[in-house]
């Protein structure tokens, strides 16, 4: 009985412990940013290699989620006779949650793990403690940009996610299947509000930006410095990010959309 | 891949980012909330406000003028009291009168103004005294069935 109160205890110290260890991992990046934008080609680096090499799979992502959407929703709204309202559907659940919440997903696991692994990988050939040996912070160095590159890369992938997605449903809906043009935009517009709806959305996806990149750069500074070790972090990468990002959403969906 | 290229393309990707950005808030989105110059406050009472919400739309002759911004109940008069905001460039008089309509059979309840002849303006948080509820469709129901059971007996004996 007493081992089972010690595993619990010993698990929540554990918790607490790496909480603190998180928070100050956080404000440590915080106050060695300055050389990220400083040398500015640092950020602009990880920039390319978390944004511009995630556009692909957001683009395409987007649009596949806007042309199901489009194809469902027809299908659910022509019941009640209120198929024009489908570029409010559409635009709506992209803008809201679909854009940030799924473009958060990818990005985690596109460029959330890549960055895990390369730090990982830093660690194990010791490279960080190199860098360290030379005054040279690793933190400042290595952690900071690719920090900054995943939280300035996300909410524009969200935006393009949700751009992409409405194109998307515009395809599916008024192309294919012959929804009025005209109904299908002033609807829209008549619902989506810019601060309301686009504003918090882009919200949301600039703090699920913070949360990935974070647990990215912080797996991968913590791993155990083994090739297995650096496995694992990745692993942990991918599945805390998604955890993250999902209980994020909600909280804040419940304190924006209260309608 | 060297520097130049790399910049060109963080260049292009932050471009077409912000682009999505505009597209969102220009052409899916309306920028409503700044539509609407020098706000002023108006209320008004009514027995029933049926569905309708904050932020609902407030329209004159169909043109949308301003929104409601609170609803409130008044426990000393027993009715909800709807304050809305209008667009400072239209006036109306003091006899206009308040309505709660519904646009479409499903769709959502607004505010719809009609204004009357009357040669004074109403100033801002001034209270509009004509007012219509809404209409529950249940009460609308009912009032049909007993008119038409009332139909149906036989007149009473004198």
């Amino acid at each position: 009985m007493a081992d089972v109160f010690r595993k619990m205890g010993s698990m929540a110290i554990n918790g607490i412990w790496q909480l603190g260890f998180i928070a100050r991992f956080f404000w440590l990046i915080l106050v060695y940013s300055g050389q990220s934008f400083t040398r500015i080609h640092l950020t602009l680096r990880e920039l390319y290699f978390s944004g511009v090499m995630s556009l692909l799979i957001i683009l395409v992502s987007g649009l596949f989620v806007g042309l199901v959407l489009g194809l469902q929703g027809y299908e659910t709204l022509q019941r009640y006779g209120a198929s024009d309202s489908l570029g409010t559907l559409v635009a709506l659940s992209l803008v809201r949650e679909l854009g940030p919440v799924v473009a958060g997903l990818l990005f985690a696991s596109r460029a959330g793990s890549a960055v895990t692994a390369e730090i990982g990988l830093m660690k194990v050939t010791e490279q960080l403690k190199a860098m360290d040996m030379m005054a040279v912070s690793p933190i400042a160095r290595v952690v900071a940009p690719r920090f900054w590159g995943g939280v300035i890369s996300m909410p524009l992938l969200a935006a393009l996610f949700s751009a992409m997605g409405v194109f998307g449903g515009w395809l599916i809906g008024v192309v294919v299947i012959g929804v009025d043009d005209g109904a299908f935009w002033a609807q829209m517009q008549d619902a989506v509000d810019f601060r309301y709806d686009v504003l918090n959305g882009v919200i949301k996806s600039g703090v699920f930006g913070v949360a990935v990149a974070l647990i990215a750069v912080f797996e991968g500074y913590d791993c155990v410095p083994t090739a297995e070790g650096v496995s694992r972090a990745i692993t942990r990468t991918v599945v805390s990010s998604a955890l993250a990002i999902l209980a994020l959403d909600f909280v804040m969906t419940s304190f924006m959309f209260r309608g | 891949m060297s520097r130049t290229t790399m910049d060109l393309w963080v260049g292009v990707f932050v471009a077409m980012g912000i682009a999505a950005l505009f597209f969102l808030a220009l052409k899916v989105g309306s920028i409503s909330g700044s539509d609407i110059q020098s706000p002023y406050l108006l209320s008004a009472r009514f027995d029933n406000i049926g569905g309708l919400k904050v932020r609902a739309p407030v329209k004159v002759a169909g043109v949308l003028v301003g929104r409601v911004s609170e609803i409130r109940y008044d426990n000393e008069r027993f009715q909800a009291e709807v304050v809305f905001t209008v667009d400072g460039r239209y006036k109306f008089p003091t006899d206009t009168f308040a309505n709660i309509l519904t646009s479409g059979l499903l769709g959502e309840q607004y505010l719809g103004l009609d204004p009357g002849g009357e040669e004074k303006l109403l100033a801002p948080g001034d209270v509009i005294k004509k007012t219509q509820s809404a209409v529950v469709l249940e009460k609308l129901i009912s009032q049909f069935m007993f008119s038409k059971a009332a139909e149906g007996e036989p007149a009473p004996a004198k």
